[in-house]
């Protein structure tokens, strides 16, 4: 049945893109959180916080973008749901097509509508006064790593979707993900910060996906950061990957 | 091969029962719910399963459409071991579930167009226009499935499942929660299938939608087949008919298509 999972892959992903166009909505409440943490951020507390040469609306973008992204895989679990709860998943299961497939179509439009959101909340900034000098590979080195954000917090949205028992459940796994940046380098520099917090700060994910992200686009040496970062992408999505094929391979047999 | 021998689609009937189960079995944790079914569907036939809620009808038909394992027992669809050749068997079935298997945010006829893609078959749109004629969906097409009548869904999804035209259709409880009217449309449209010489195995809690369709109905009672046979043979088991005098009172059902004037059509 492998034979067929490409264009199998491809029918079902056309179907859950209508999805997503069809309720532009859920783009536009993806965008909007962090538009308005962006706006509350750069003309309400920026002018308190002390991060050197660079403007704020630059410093604290990268974070933004990930709060995007964290707020945007909420849908993508919320989708899967609602296949679950209708008949629409049995069906696809007891049709002759590739079974990976209805998982890889959740994928794929988890990642086209991320992006959507991603470009709109960029637009914005650019307005708010977001500048760089990125030349191309950087910015192509952005995109790199944004998108291998998206995939591994898409598939850890993956099992929620396939497990929650209510829609609420479902959507509820990505709270702790929008705060986690508030804990990192994302709005502050994490020097101000009291001792166990900064050990925190320090250590996790998003502060050396930040960083990363912040050094390639004010053009600074992205030194140990984008090794640091890729590795908690790349070990995050293997996990969540394997989980999610458990999960799924439960709900079919 | 021999010479002139056509190579046989995956597909093509084998002999024997469209359906045979032998001593299935299968629990939920410490409740068991099939104890040991024995079954044969008849190529063409239809076969009504019928059982009160939590009777195991739909546990039976999950099974068969390869979507739960059994505990223990064998069955069989179309010739293929649903353990064992679950591809086979998925290309020989469909299913239509107890809640209808449509995309609410798709027109009808794109759900129609996803499933002939699905099944890989050429010219979807042509497929997905001859079904919406045969199930006089053709008006409502273009209009986005979350604004259909019960009725009109329930014929959608039972369109959605002919695609293909797979040899063994099932349709589990395919009248719970419509009313009298979608009921008989749902009716129309499982003759319809019958008549094209689809075995149907269709489950149901009502004793008239067995009678007004089944060739054969089968009751499964607390995970068993208590009762096996044609309707005439069913009656058999009933003490033999006396002869009484009773006012006949219109059934409520009657006075309602007497009232909307309608039978359905």
């Amino acid at each position: 049945m492998g034979t067929h999972l490409f264009a199998d892959t491809a029918v079902l992903t056309g179907r859950t893109l209508r999805h997503v166009t069809r309720s532009l909505d859920t783009i536009i409440t993806t965008a909007i959180t962090p538009i308005a943490i962006m706006l509350m951020f750069v003309y309400v507390f920026g002018g308190a916080i002390d991060t050197g040469a660079v403007s704020y609306v630059n410093y604290m973008l990268p974070g933004i973008l990930l709060i995007t992204i964290a707020s945007g895989i909420a849908y993508t679990a919320v989708r899967l749901f609602f296949d679950m709860q209708g008949g629409i998943f049995e069906r696809f299961q007891s049709m002759p097509i590739a079974r990976a497939g209805v998982l890889w179509a959740h994928v794929l439009t988890s990642l086209v509508a991320n992006l959507i959101s991603l470009v709109l909340v960029t637009l914005v900034a650019l307005l708010m006064g977001f500048r760089t000098g990125a030349g191309v590979l950087a910015w192509l080195a952005v995109a790199g790593l944004l998108i291998l954000v998206t995939l591994a917090l898409t598939w850890l949205a993956i099992i929620p979707g396939l497990t929650a028992k209510s829609v609420d459940g479902a959507g509820a796994f990505s709270y702790p993900l929008i705060f986690l940046p508030f804990v990192s380098s994302a709005f502050v520099p994490t020097a101000s910060m009291p001792g166990p917090v900064r050990a925190f700060a320090d250590h996790q994910p998003v502060t050396s996906i930040v960083n990363a992200i912040r050094n390639l686009f004010t053009q600074q040496p992205v030194g140990n950061d984008i090794w640091i970062a890729l590795a908690w992408c790349v070990g995050l999505l293997l996990v969540a990957y394997v989980l999610a094929g458990f999960a799924y391979r439960r709900k079919i047999s | 091969m021999l010479a002139g021998m056509t190579s046989p689609r995956a597909t093509d009937p084998e002999p024997g029962p469209a359906v045979t189960v032998r001593g299935l079995q299968k629990s939920f944790k410490h409740v068991s719910v099939l104890r040991g079914v024995d079954l044969d569907v008849a190529r063409g036939s239809v076969f009504a399963l019928l059982g009160s809620n939590g009777a195991g009808k739909t546990t039976m038909v999950r099974i068969l459409a390869t979507l739960l394992k059994a505990d223990g027992g064998t069955a069989r669809v179309n010739g293929f071991d649903v353990a064992t050749q679950a591809a086979e068997v998925r290309e020989s079935i469909s299913l239509t579930g107890q809640f209808a298997a449509v995309d609410e945010i798709l027109s009808g006829r794109e759900n129609l167009v996803l499933v002939a893609r699905l099944r890989h078959l050429g010219k979807p749109g042509a497929i997905a226009d001859a079904l919406l004629r045969r199930f006089s969906l053709t008006e409502a097409a273009g209009r986005r499935v979350a604004t259909y009548s019960g009725g009109m869904r329930r014929r959608l999804d039972i369109a959605m499942s002919l695609i293909g035209e797979p040899p063994v259709v099932f349709l589990d409880e395919p009248t719970t929660g419509l009313d009298p009217q979608a009921r008989v449309e749902v009716w129309q449209a499982v003759r319809e299938l019958a008549r094209g010489g689809t075995t149907v195995l269709l489950t149901t809690q009502y004793l008239e939608e067995a009678e007004q369709l089944a060739d054969r109905i089968a009751i499964l009672h607390q995970g068993r087949i208590i009762v096996d046979g044609t309707l005439a043979e069913l009656k058999q088991l009933l003490p033999p008919a006396k002869v009484e005098y009773v006012e006949k009172q219109p059934t409520l059902e009657e006075v309602f298509f007497a009232v909307v004037g309608s039978d359905g059509k």
